[in-house]
């Protein structure tokens, strides 16, 4: 036999399997480096943010909260309008301009205009006192937007801490911790708020012009309450994330290595609940958005001329078959605001969970 | 035999099992003693829920024993001193899926043992350290920034292996480290094992349910059957000479990849199922399915005796 030739092919039996060598080309380099080339490897942060922005209803959602959040921070600058101002034309009351309808003016208003004067349109109108609508709901947002945020942050440290302490702790700690958590579940809510706005009113009295004194006591009493009753959920749902995620091999590892317990919650088990912690947030954030607005409905919310979405939609309740514009305006803001924050909610959950990625 | 590095004494671990009113003690590992030589492997064998696993961990205070002593070289191994030991022994898990953190880069679960002992001065030093055991283990440097999910199963045992290296340790506990793990990929990770211990001299007690594998990278093998160490003896003169009768079963239905010897070889199959550890049998908890038992087995529990040529066996009638 002569030396194997790679060009030339023993004669094909028939039936035979063999390939015929004739067929193929051998690769040249450049198509041998294509193979080489290897997917950029990315960061936790970035492959996650990279899932978000192919994420259209997250983005579009973003984008949304975004207008919402623009518009709450430069309307009051660009709008000459206050949001407990009654409207003046000349400095004269102007009496007339009661419950407009949108970009309507009133009859003073519009001599005003007549002379040649600027005379910034109403947008939404305005209300039985003679306020500018929609100022009034751009600052509701803003009380809105700033308790659900608070409240949700502040039900996050509480429930967190709590719920990993005792999730992690076990045993008689995490008997007794859940024992106070289902004691102050079975409070019922609305007489812990009252009673404790009624007691905080009193207690809580600001010098002016402090920062405290500015946001108002009625705000920071909400905040309290928040703060006492509604982590009791998170606490809970943390905890029963933690007793599934330390019986994984890995947290045993991290303690065959000698890690701390901090050091085991912080590293290994949060991070592995993010995802669950993540989307309960982005919905704690709605729900403080209703808890502050039926408050604020009770007369314990938000103090009296500050608005809040909450307070303008009960409001406009009364004339609701002769200006149904009044309930349209905050409940479309409370709508596109929660709605908006459960579809970030839900992207960043997806875009954060390896195991769920595709 | 050289000096020991490990030696376990009448370890025991007990779990309680809430039954009912009652509270049962679940035997998982029930008076064990062995020693393990400086860079040596000890093989353990067992049927599944026997309390390998179980001795492994107890011997790295991932459970409280309920009794007995570890010492390592000669020093016990208490409570206090645990943070210290855990840079000298270290373990490698079953499950190569579970054992590694999915929100954790292969550079931060390699280094995560550096940060908590502090090895190193700063952050170039610990990933230099990080790429060294990457390479020792034989994974790329491009892998440092990837995640576990993106690794293979054999790639992820490596994973779990340089993170046992980082400290540095004499002694590694290898619990299961190849059983899930498919055959070709079984047989890297074995010699990966022993070239590491040639290069590092760590001395492992390699856990296992496969005899072949054990038999391989042992050099004396120790047999358990229901949270008791049965036979313990050198690696050859146990698959050669098997005197308990569970390890003659045992070894009889080890696979021989040849067809012809298989069809002539006698297998001795067990009858029953093995007893449950809440309610062991009394004496020796092999007798149930032992032919041979004798009254004296039921009376009385065996205890390892030697029978020369360092080969103990936990049986009245050897």
């Amino acid at each position: 036999m002569s030396e194997y030739d790679v060009n030339k092919t023993p004669k094909k039996q028939v039936l035979s399997m063999q390939l015929d060598l004739s067929k193929f080309e051998k690769a040249t380099e450049e198509e041998k480096k294509q193979q080489d080339v290897m997917s950029e490897s990315t960061t936790f942060l970035k492959d996650g943010l990279r899932r978000l922005r192919k994420n259209r209803l997250a983005m579009a959602s973003l984008i949304v909260l975004a207008i919402i959040l623009v518009i709450i921070i430069v309307a009051p600058m660009v709008v000459p309008y206050s949001y407990d101002e009654i409207l003046k034309v000349n400095g004269v009351r102007d009496k007339g301009a009661k419950n407009l309808a949108p970009f309507t003016y009133s009859v003073l208003e519009q001599e005003y205009i007549d002379a040649g004067n600027f005379r910034f349109p109403h947008i939404f109108g305005t209300d039985e006192q003679c306020r500018d609508y929609f100022i009034r709901v751009v600052y509701g947002t803003r009380v809105s937007l700033v308790v659900g945020f608070f409240a949700s942050i502040i039900v996050l440290i509480i429930g967190l801490i709590y719920g990993s302490i005792s999730g992690y702790a076990g045993g008689r700690t995490d008997l007794i911790m859940m024992r106070i958590v289902d004691m102050i579940y079975s409070l019922p809510d609305m007489l812990v708020i009252i009673l404790l706005s009624v007691v905080l009113g009193s207690v809580l009295k600001f010098k002016g012009g402090s920062f405290l004194a500015s946001i108002g006591a009625n705000m920071i009493s909400m905040f309290i309450v928040f703060g006492v009753l509604y982590w009791v959920g998170m606490a809970r749902l943390i905890r029963a994330q933690i007793l599934s995620i330390k019986e994984n091999e890995y947290v045993l590892a991290a303690k065959s290595i000698g890690a701390k317990p901090g050091r085991i919650i912080r590293k290994h088990i949060l991070p592995n609940c993010l995802s669950v912690i993540i989307i309960s947030t982005a919905l704690q954030i709605p729900s403080a958005i209703f808890t502050e607005s039926y408050l604020s409905f009770v007369g314990l919310g938000v103090s009296a001329p500050m608005p809040s979405l909450g307070s303008l939609a009960n409001a406009a309740r009364e004339g609701l078959q002769s200006y149904p514009y009044k309930l349209v305006f905050p409940a479309v803001a409370i709508c596109l605001v929660v709605l908006s924050l459960n579809l970030i909610g839900d992207g960043l959950r997806d875009a954060f969970d390896p195991k769920l990625s595709r | 035999m050289s000096e020991n590095l490990i030696e376990v004494k009448n370890l025991k671990q007990y779990f309680p099992v809430r039954a009912g009113f009652k509270t049962l003690q679940l035997k998982a590992v029930d008076d064990v003693s062995f020693t393990v030589g400086k860079g040596e492997t000890l093989g353990l064998v067992g049927e599944s829920g026997c309390g390998k696993t179980t001795v492994g961990r107890s011997i790295l205070h991932l459970y409280e024993p309920t009794a007995g002593q570890v010492f390592f070289e000669g020093e016990e191994i208490t409570k206090k001193n645990i943070a210290e030991m855990r840079k000298k022994m270290q373990i490698v898990f079953q499950d190569p899926y579970s054992s590694l953190n999915p929100r954790m880069t292969v550079e931060d679960i390699i280094g995560e043992p550096l940060d908590v002992h502090k090895l190193y001065s700063n952050k170039k030093e610990r990933r230099e350290r990080i790429l060294d055991l990457m390479e020792t283990v034989g994974l790329n440097a491009e892998h440092a920034t990837r995640y576990a999910h993106e690794f293979s199963g054999g790639q992820r045992q490596r994973i779990g292996i340089a993170r046992a290296l980082a400290v540095n340790p004499k002694f590694i506990v290898c619990d299961e480290p190849v059983s899930a793990l498919d055959v070709s990929i079984q047989a890297q990770v074995i010699n990966m094992f022993e070239e590491l211990q040639e290069k590092l001299g760590v001395a492992y007690l390699f856990i296992a349910h496969d005899l072949l594998v054990v038999r391989h990278i042992s050099k004396r093998i120790a047999v358990m059957y229901l949270g008791k160490i049965v036979e313990i003896a050198d690696a050859d003169e146990l698959s050669d000479h098997p005197e308990h009768p569970y390890t003659q079963s045992l070894l009889s239905a080890v696979p021989i990849p040849d067809p012809k010897i298989a069809r002539e070889r006698q297998r001795i199959v067990l009858e029953g199922d093995v007893p449950s550890p809440l309610h062991m049998p009394t004496g020796c908890p092999f007798r149930t399915r032992c032919k041979y038992a004798t009254e004296q087995c039921a009376k009385e529990c065996p205890t390892l005796k030697d029978k020369g040529n360092n080969h103990l066996v936990a049986c009245w009638n050897r």
